[in-house]
């Protein structure tokens, strides 16, 4: 039997790993521009997409890249609450595996959920975002969205500017960031760093005295619920200090780009003017998407089986 | 029943300060002879050359689940997985649905346990009635009691108002009770899984700092020493905890401790894949806490050894990392992890942990003769434990009595072996081979 691979987060991967998902991505962002933009890689493969956290934009995105492979797509959403009352995460799962789904795309508010799955049921299993620990597939799609226009990354300078302790965007994209070799900053109030500094990323709290050396400013989603945890004293006060507007980009590298995971707030931690500037590319990072799940899923699936530098 | 004897055993009692080979005869309960070369005829022998013989364990922390949830444990199971674990005598915490508050409830527990026949029980009772943390509850009634309730704790959870633990306190040290500290100030806490650092960052767990345990042990340490309570606080995990206690005794506040098994010997690196076996409260902590904690017990700061066993359900404990309950189970790994880990590596001698699994917790307890440890001399209850240390074993929590198989433990090997527990003078568990 082939051993099955999963992504669950870009440690499953070196550098030469991700680059090949990036260069097949490439091409499958071309089958995208054609006028039928369907291919039959994975055709007789079942992918199912197990949310339970609500996510429209992330689970569309893996629904089409999967259904642009071929491959059938079932839906299973559900809140974690009342998930926690009735059916078991496990015993779900062993209804997914009884179906004989392929894959697994699993969503979950609880870190190290997919692992979970990977020990209990035999299906590849894509991370699609645990709580506050991981989420390759963004991780991935940012660095495609990177690459295609400022091509090598190698010593380039991203700075991820937000709630850095609670956020899985900037976990993953961290990682995957130092091992293209770009320098790595978080910015962020004290409250809202993690404990402990990441490898290799260097923690700051003042925004202002970073720029200068950014060449991608990458904004987090700001939480309402954070200041009600006591951890930024007001949105105000934090928009003054951390919300990246037209002033602060003219601080930061001739060229600096921004980037932003999405759903934004405008008027947060981004200003209305800076997102709908050219050098925001969050509609860019959506395109990307599509073409690296489309990748991933098929490195994953299709193809020749095993030994494709994925986990 | 024939007289039993234990032969050629080497004899190791914390109590008496014996470490000698002897053969120990039991006639009616009681050890009846110590020496060498006793008659074997007529008895049933029992060939102990190469092996410990300890006084019964004293478990000083074990949640029995009854009454309220007897499918994860009973007060069966519970008892019977003490004498498999080497434990003759177990002090079970409050924290049941509902809450050991009252004399009428403890008293029915305490009957029935005492009917059973397996491991002595004494009953731990609330601090606060229903556990709330308001109102003191009838601690002087339970102590009166028939089950002689002497220790008082709302383990679980720490009680969180000063001023109700300062009147607990001074109300206890009037009837000579104990007051037992969980220590946690769950506003720096809440929501925390594992320990607050580089592997609750990795992992993208959320964190339980070091300092939420730290705060209440600086409080209660204070609150003792102003009211002359007695205070034992429950399973110490960081370095700056048994710093604190070992001043706090240099300066005579009458104050002890326990660790549990699990933070004396794993590290927060050592949870494999968000396996919620390694899921507890406190959580296990950095490898300079658990030297730290090595460092107490040897030196003496840390009194006892206590399993914290809490069994869960195994659907409760199977669920995502957030969605688990805390605990983990201990009282039938305890010897053979903590003989390999601390003994076997030449850190902690044996005599020191046989202390701090019998010696230790009755102090803590002020457990006396004839309840508990009068120790391995003639006219002694014969509550023993036989430990074969030469074999090396796999643990498998399949195999246990208990309930419980939520146990970090599982799969890993250990070396020391209890082959028979005898409680009043009776076999009441013997190892097989071939059985876990």
């Amino acid at each position: 039997m082939v051993e099955r691979r999963h992504l669950l987060d870009v440690d499953d991967l070196d550098r030469e790993g991700i680059e090949r998902i990036l260069d097949m991505a490439r091409s499958f962002a071309e089958v995208q521009r054609r006028p039928i933009k369907k291919v039959p890689s994975l055709r007789g493969k079942t992918v199912a997409n197990l949310f339970y956290e609500p996510s429209t934009r992330t689970r569309l995105s893996f629904e089409l890249a999967a259904k642009r492979l071929s491959a059938d797509v079932l839906n299973f959403t559900a809140s974690a609450s009342s998930v926690q009352k009735g059916e078991s995460l496990k015993d779900t799962a062993l209804t997914l595996e009884a179906m004989g789904v392929d894959a697994v795309v699993v969503r979950h508010p609880v870190a190290g959920t997919p692992w979970l799955l990977r020990k209990w049921i035999n299906a590849t299993i894509l991370n699609a975002g645990d709580g506050m620990h991981a989420h390759p597939t963004q991780a991935l799609l940012d660095l495609f969205t990177m690459r295609e226009r400022m091509g090598n990354l190698e010593g380039k300078t991203i700075a991820f500017v937000g709630d850095i302790l609670h956020s899985r965007v900037a976990r993953s994209g961290m990682k995957a960031c130092r091992f293209m070799g770009m320098e790595v900053l978080a910015v962020a109030p004290p409250t809202l760093l993690p404990p402990v500094a990441m490898e290799g990323v260097e923690f700051t709290c003042d925004f202002d005295a970073a720029l200068p050396r950014c060449d991608v400013i990458y904004m987090l989603r700001m939480q309402k619920e954070r200041q009600q945890e006591g951890r930024v004293p007001s949105i105000e006060e934090y928009v003054r200090f951390y919300q990246i507007d037209a002033g602060r980009m003219g601080r930061a590298r001739p060229g600096a780009m921004v980037m932003h995971p999405g759903p934004m707030n405008r008027g947060v931690e981004i200003s209305s003017e800076v997102a709908d500037a050219p050098y925001a590319v969050m509609t860019a990072q959506v395109a990307s998407g599509v073409a690296v799940r489309m990748a991933a899923l098929f490195t994953l699936l299709g193809g020749a089986e095993g030994g494709d530098g994925i986990a | 029943m024939p007289d039993l004897l234990i032969a050629a055993a080497r004899v190791v009692d914390p109590f008496n300060g014996i470490d000698e080979i002897a053969d120990v005869l039991i006639s009616r309960g009681r050890i009846a002879k110590v020496g060498r070369g006793l008659s074997r005829d007529g008895k049933e022998v029992i060939e102990a050359s190469g092996m410990v013989l300890s006084p019964g364990f004293l478990e000083l922390h074990a949640h029995l689940r009854e009454p309220g949830d007897e499918d994860a444990e009973t007060l069966e199971t519970g008892l019977a997985s003490a004498l498999r674990g080497g434990y003759t005598a177990v002090c079970c915490m409050p924290n049941t649905r509902p809450p050991l508050d009252n004399p009428a409830v403890i008293s029915g527990l305490w009957a029935r346990a005492r009917d059973m026949g397996l491991a002595d029980l004494y009953v731990i009772g609330c601090v606060t009635r229903g556990r709330e943390g308001r109102e003191l509850s009838d601690m002087a009634m339970m102590n009166a009691c028939e089950a002689r309730v002497r220790a008082f704790s709302d383990d679980g959870a720490a009680v969180e108002d000063a001023g109700v633990m300062r009147l607990a306190l001074q109300y206890a040290a009037a009837f000579g009770g104990l007051i037992i500290s969980h220590p946690e100030d769950t506003r720096l806490s809440r929501g925390g899984q594992v320990n607050e650092g580089a592997v609750s960052t990795a992992l993208g767990l959320r964190g339980i700092p070091a300092l939420a345990e730290e705060v209440v042990v600086a409080r209660d340490i204070l609150l003792a020493e102003e009211t002359g309570c007695r205070l034992h606080l429950a399973h110490l995990s960081t370095a700056r905890s048994v710093n604190m206690v070992r001043d706090a005794k240099a300066r005579g506040v009458r104050v002890t401790a326990e660790v549990t098994p699990h933070h004396l010997v794993l590290n927060e690196s050592d949870i494999p894949g968000y396996d919620t076996s390694y899921k507890m409260n406190p959580p296990l902590r950095t490898p300079e806490d658990v030297a730290a904690l090595r460092e107490g017990l040897r030196d003496g700061t840390i009194d006892a050894i206590a399993t914290d066993h809490a069994p869960h359900r195994c659907e409760d404990k199977e669920k995502e990392f957030d969605h688990a309950p805390f605990g983990v189970v201990g009282m039938e790994s305890a010897f053979p992890v903590l003989f390999r880990e601390l003994v076997e590596s030449d850190e902690i001698p044996l005599e020191r942990l046989l202390g701090a699994l019998t010696r230790g917790p009755a102090e803590v307890m002020d457990l006396r003769p004839p309840e508990y440890g009068a120790g391995i001399v003639v006219g002694a209850r014969a509550d023993m434990v036989l430990l074969n240390l030469e074999e090396e074993w796999i643990m498998d929590a399949s195999r246990f009595v208990s309930k419980g198989r939520n146990c970090p433990f599982h799969g890993r090997s250990v070396k020391g072996r209890v082959a028979y527990t005898v409680k009043n003078g009776r076999v009441v568990y013997a190892h097989e081979d071939g059985r876990g």
